[in-house]
């Protein structure tokens, strides 16, 4: 077993090669972050794989081959085109679930509702932990203290469970599971926010600011918003994830998205009575829900590398 | 020490106050209880008799303060759907969903955290791209399809592993695996990162300039120092798995607290539901209080301060 | 053989994305038994990679050449990690700049003291404490008994200094290698840390290398310099040969910045060093302080040799005779 060295020597040696290598290029802050942003792998691929989805939800109608609620029960089970078998055709590339519906039409359609859930309960969320966690961040004291204490109390709530319980006592509707889900994971946003508010408000200019005697609103929205905007984008794009996961397991357990709507989460459900002959009816929308929330993770590693490089780890 | 304790002490009971007035206000976002709990098919006078006999006839304040005080005591009501009272019913369950909890916590823990050591060991190798791969790609599986892939693999085409029940402990297997794998991605990372914080440490060079062999410089020097932020973060995760279980625990067929609730949500039977997340929420709170005193104790900064 | 440490032609190498980077390079000295050796020049000339290179400490990606490397005259340069490990801590142990945080907060005082020894000493816990007592005791802790069940975070930075200073006598070794040890410090402790080290090593009549830029330091505690610049030696005689005569320009451009009392007129100029110190990627030739020397010639750009100064254990690497350099001493350093 052997140790790694000890790198504190090596930062010395980083920071004065970066001066070095300064000297000699000087590259602008633009052609360095463009640099950085075409050499991070993850960044590109989660990107990449993330506007291709999006781009296929906006022209759903288009791209869609059949209707995805179209029920057929003449033609069901039809097995994607891959599988070696005469039921396969190419009216049907990913085949039929159970109900005779053409799967590649509701996988399309099912990204729209994957990415509106993810977006619109991440702007919900979003707004309300901003909200919090600047007002903690920049009042500190018995605001900081009253925040705190909200953030522990829906800590301490079991997220999966009250969504649940609420959509189930509430009625279920898209727009019900997209308000429960944005009024509960809003905790990530209140944390991180917070810290980083209480850091850019210890700053010179904000000091400054206040010196110059700009309103406390203007101050949070001119100095304060915009210097925490890295990070806020890092939790949006986690939150995002976060959401559209929690749908499809609300949706899998048949309380999200109700049929006959095409929810990823929904169609593993219904795909699941099928497994054991048709495991594919399980496999593809699970994919997909996996390549989305994968495409979105690294896009928003990707982001917190290329602005905070020395946040890496 | 002391002070510290009984300081969180009080938070962590404000808290729990706070989370039970939420869940008490659960059984009111239908709109009147008692026509939730009657069905559809009762009559006005059912309604009625519905409301007298659970009290939802009494000024909120002192239905929650009635509640309050016999969940305090142990009884959180009856269930007239399993005829039976709600905490024999929760109490029941309660065992194999913290059985499934904690070889799930182990699992997660006995992947994560010498994967994090190894990955901060050779930071940038294939060790670290591997733990970092794996993190990646845990955090974007979600659990309820991961379960299915692994049903259908492992149970019925190679026929390895029981799919449903709790009779032995390979049943308990894949249910542990994949309640246990999202947690993986976060404590190895936190793991990883402590650990890579700790070795460029200046007290990792001392214990190197000792003459200190490689293993004790890891474990007693760096490990002890790292694994500090982690047990926090064990703790917490544990209080979202149990909140999970009830995903895990619904296609396992696994009949515990997670299960249990499922039904009851689908029953519409306020009583349990409300008990299952309030017992669940103060697991939680107990759980990271314990977290922060076990950190504090740990930590010899605020332990002896 | 009376020499403890010897070094011959070390050189550490980096490699990086932007080249090679030699930030120690033929580097020769050694230390006698009972000796203090003070390495001297500014931050980030190589000063602290000697050091690590020696203990054979330095970061994962570092280089270590040398020709040859001898602690008690074994080769410490082939040496093993498990050898290595042996040795440090045992016959060489080293004092690090930041007494904060070189201490494990996790651990008491007594039993990171006690670690070092039975690591290295088949002792009994028992000897182990009387032994982190006594040397408690020695660097002036006083209740050195409760210390020991004490915390690092409730000490202060002379006290962990201290600690650190006991806990490398903890095997009696032959050679110390103290590493800025007072740069961390308030100036009031820094004098007592030092002198409390010249007095052990005097008491266990060790050798010891003590880095620093602190040329006052130097001037009270050091037998013999050695003057670093950009990774390389520019002069090494003993401490009165040096402050006496500096000859390196460099050196003269030390010695002018700082205040000698009784000598330096009350609002006169302190002197300071124009320019930068030169990268040190790639191949680097010719004297490394050239471009800053108000002496600099074109046959500066060729490699300089070492040139004797009038005694033969002091050295300088410069093309001006030893003449020349005392003539331009007398000029700039009022002695």
């Amino acid at each position: 077993m052997a140790l790694p060295r000890d790198t504190a020597a090596e930062g010395f040696v980083a920071s004065r090669v970066a001066l070095n290598v300064g000297e000699i290029l000087e590259p602008t802050p633009a052609a360095l972050l463009r640099r950085r942003v075409f050499g991070h792998a993850g960044l590109l691929i989660g990107s990449g794989v993330l506007v291709f989805i999006v781009m296929v939800a906006l022209t759903a109608p288009w791209l869609a081959p059949h209707d995805p609620l179209d029920q057929d029960l003449a033609r069901k089970l039809i097995p994607p085109i891959w599988h070696d078998s005469a039921k396969a055709t190419w009216t049907h590339p990913l085949g039929t679930d159970g109900f005779g519906r053409d799967y590649l039409s509701r996988l399309i359609y099912g990204a729209r509702i994957s990415l509106l859930i993810g977006v619109a309960a991440m702007v919900i969320s979003g707004i309300i932990g901003t909200t919090l966690g600047v007002a903690a961040g920049y009042f500190g004291g018995r605001v900081d203290m009253a925040v705190n204490f909200i953030i522990t109390s829906r800590l301490s709530l079991p997220v999966v469970l009250v969504a649940l319980a609420v959509v189930s006592l509430v009625g279920n509707s898209l727009w019900i599971v997209i308000c429960v889900l944005g009024l509960l994971i809003w905790d990530r946003f209140a944390v991180v926010m917070r810290s980083s508010t209480q850091q850019v408000r210890n700053l010179d200019y904000v000091a400054a600011a206040q010196a110059l005697g700009c309103s406390k609103a203007r101050i949070i929205v001119a100095e304060i918003l915009p210097n925490v905007a890295n990070n806020l984008i890092v939790v949006a794009t986690l939150e995002m994830a976060h959401a559209i996961l929690l749908e499809a397991a609300l949706s899998f357990l048949g309380l999200g998205v109700q049929p006959p709507q095409p929810s990823w989460g929904l169609m593993v459900a219904e795909g699941k009575g099928y497994m054991f002959f048709d495991p594919w009816l399980v496999g593809i929308p699970g994919m997909a829900l996996f390549a989305l929330v994968l495409a979105i993770n690294l896009m928003g590693d990707g982001v917190r590398d290329v602005t905070a490089p020395e946040r890496r780890n | 020490m002391l002070i510290y304790a009984c300081k969180r002490l009080g938070v962590a009971v404000l808290v729990a106050v706070a989370v039970s007035l939420l869940t008490f206000s659960l059984i009111y976002l239908s709109g009147d209880p008692a026509m939730a709990l009657a069905g559809e098919a009762a009559t006005q006078q059912d309604i009625e008799y519905i409301r007298k006999f659970y009290g939802y006839d009494r000024p909120l304040a002192v239905q929650y303060a009635d509640w309050l005080t016999k969940a305090l005591t142990g009884n959180f009501g009856y269930s007239h759907y399993l005829r039976q009272d709600v905490a024999d019913i929760i109490f029941s369950r309660l065992p194999v969903t913290m059985l499934l909890g904690a070889c799930a916590l182990v699992f997660a823990l006995t992947l994560s955290i010498p994967l994090g050591v190894l990955a901060a060991m050779r930071p940038n190798t294939m060790v670290d791209r591997f733990a970092l791969t794996l993190a990646v790609v845990g955090q974007a599986l979600p659990s309820f399809w991961f379960a299915l892939i692994m049903i259908f693999w492992f149970g019925i085409v190679w026929r390895l592993l029981p799919i449903t029940g709790t009779e032995s402990w390979v049943n308990f297997i894949m249910p542990s695996v994949a309640l246990g794998y999202y947690v993986t991605p976060a404590v190895m990372r936190l793991t990883r990162t402590g650990m890579l914080e700790v070795l460029a440490s200046d007290y990792i060079r001392t214990a190197r300039a000792k003459g200190l062999r490689p293993p004790v410089v890891l474990f007693k020097h760096a490990l002890r120092n790292a694994i500090i932020p982690v047990v926090s973060l064990a703790a917490v995760q544990f209080g979202f798995m149990l909140g999970g279980s009830i995903v895990i625990e619904t296609i396992f067929a696994i009949n515990g607290l997670g299960y249990l609730a499922w039904e009851s949500i689908q029953r519409g039977d306020l009583p349990v539901m409300q008990a299952i997340v309030l017992i669940l929420a103060c697991f939680y709170i107990v759980l990271t209080y314990l977290a922060d005193m076990l950190n504090a104790f740990l930590d010899p900064r605020i332990r002896v301060a | 053989m009376s020499d403890i440490l010897e070094v011959a032609n070390l050189a550490v190498d980096i490699p990086l994305a932007a080249g090679m980077l030699h930030p120690v390079q033929g580097v020769s000295f050694s230390i006698g038994r009972g000796e203090t050796l003070c390495l001297v020049g500014e931050s980030g000339c190589g000063k602290s990679l000697t050091a690590l290179a020696i203990m054979d400490l330095l970061p994962r990606t570092a280089i270590r050449t040398a020709e040859s490397l001898t602690l008690n005259g074994e080769d410490i340069l082939n040496a093993g990690e498990r050898r290595m490990s042996d040795l440090r801590g045992n016959a060489m142990g080293m004092i690090f700049q930041e007494p904060m945080t070189s201490l494990n907060p996790s651990y008491t005082i007594g039993n990171q003291l006690e670690e070092a020894l039975l690591r290295h000493r088949r002792v009994s816990h028992r000897e182990a404490r009387d032994r982190a007592v006594m040397l408690l005791e020695k660097v002036g802790i006083t209740a050195a008994a409760s210390r020991l069940r004490q915390y690092p975070h409730q000490l202060s930075g002379g006290l962990r200094q201290r600690v650190m200073i006991a806990m490398t006598l903890m095997c009696g070794p032959d050679l110390i290698i103290a590493d800025e040890p007072t740069t961390a410090l308030d100036v009031t402790i820094q004098a007592q840390i030092l002198l409390l080290l010249a007095e052990l090593q005097k008491e266990f009549h060790m050798g010891l290398l003590l880095i620093t830029h602190d040329l006052g330091v130097v001037a009270r505690v050091a037998d013999r310099v050695v003057v670093m610049y950009a990774g390389q030696i520019v002069e090494t005689g003993t401490a009165t040969q040096v402050f006496a005569v500096p000859r390196h320009p460099y050196t003269q451009g030390l010695l002018e910045c700082i205040p000698i009392p009784g000598k330096t007129r009350r609002g006169a100029n302190l002197g300071a060093i124009p320019g930068m110190v030169p990268s040190l990627i790639g191949e680097l030739r010719g004297c490394r302080f050239r471009e800053r020397c108000a002496y600099a010639m074109p046959a500066c750009a060729a490699d300089v040799a070492f040139r004797a100064a009038e005694a033969r254990d002091h050295v300088y690497r410069c093309l001006l005779t030893p003449a020349e350099c005392a003539g331009n001493a007398r000029r700039k350093v009022p002695a």
